[in-house]
């Protein structure tokens, strides 16, 4: 289990950072939970070491963009692919109740676990009735 | 003699069209390329002495994998857990697109290969077999006398 937390730009910088055109990528499938409390996302990215995965909160935009390290011996030919590129990526619209300060997340056995809570004014609140 | 009517400039432009179309749909032929093709996702490639599998099974418990040579037949085994909550009235699921439940996938093997060098490891997600081929298969340098 792997613990970090993402990286924050602000807005303004966005723009710079995007390289000038971007390579096609493999698509990772996801799940995405919502409780009361906040959303959980799942995503497959088998083969991606922790320190390949570039994991941001850009404004209202969550992206996950991920290399594949996989330890090939050398001179290896390949004969047969299924993942046939090295990169990942997949980029979500964070919706406004959620907290984006407060991502976390956890990578484990190629599986990436995003949790995004709702900001304390979106959570459920039960009001209790005063009898007089 | 194909490729000689062709500039090979013009191959590089078709990729290089291709690849900008991916990235402008952001969606290529292979872009779905684990899931659509069956999970796990298999690569498999050789060097002169090894074949070497891929399996990409994120999210497994590699002691519940089972993997078995059967006259050059490999087969991997296994199940993958639903990592998600039991649904109850207070979560919804938006979008539920990864694998889950048992899956069984099967390689067919050069004749070469030596039943009894077989190495299997599990290491972010990916689970790797490598089968080493069988000594007297390996090119050899013959010395001339």
């Amino acid at each position: 289990m792997n613990d970090m937390t993402p990286s924050q730009t602000s807005a303004a910088t966005r723009e710079e950072n995007k390289p000038a055109r971007q390579d096609a990528a493999l698509l990772p499938p996801v799940d995405v939970v919502e409780d009361t409390t906040g959303i959980t996302l799942y995503a497959d990215l088998p083969g991606v070491p922790r320190d390949k995965l570039d994991l941001r909160v850009e404004g209202d935009q969550l992206n996950i963009e991920a290399e594949l390290a996989l330890p090939v011996p050398q001179g290896m030919t390949p004969s047969h692919a299924e993942v046939s590129r090295s990169r990942y990526r997949r980029a979500f619209t964070l919706s406004k109740e959620l907290d984006p300060e407060k991502v976390s997340a956890e990578l484990s056995h190629g599986v990436l676990r995003v949790r995004i809570p709702k900001a304390e004014h979106a959570q459920p609140r039960k009001i209790t009735v005063q009898v007089r | 003699m194909y490729r000689s009517l062709f500039p090979s400039d013009v191959f590089a432009e078709l990729d290089r069209l291709q690849r900008d179309m991916g990235t402008l749909f952001d969606y290529s032929p292979s872009i779905r390329g684990i899931g659509r093709g069956g999970y796990p996702a298999l690569n498999v490639g050789s060097t002169p002495t090894s074949v070497e599998i891929y399996a990409f099974a994120p999210g497994i418990d590699p002691a519940a994998v089972e993997i078995n040579l059967d006259r050059g037949v490999l087969t991997i085994d296994g199940e993958r857990k639903p990592s998600l909550p039991a649904g109850d009235e207070k979560t919804t699921l938006h979008l539920n697109e990864r694998f889950d439940g048992r899956f069984r996938r099967v390689v067919s093997l050069p004749d070469d290969i030596d039943p009894a060098s077989v190495t299997a490891d599990y290491r972010d997600g990916v689970l790797h077999v490598s089968v080493k081929r069988r000594e007297s298969a390996q090119p050899r340098r013959v010395e001339v006398q």
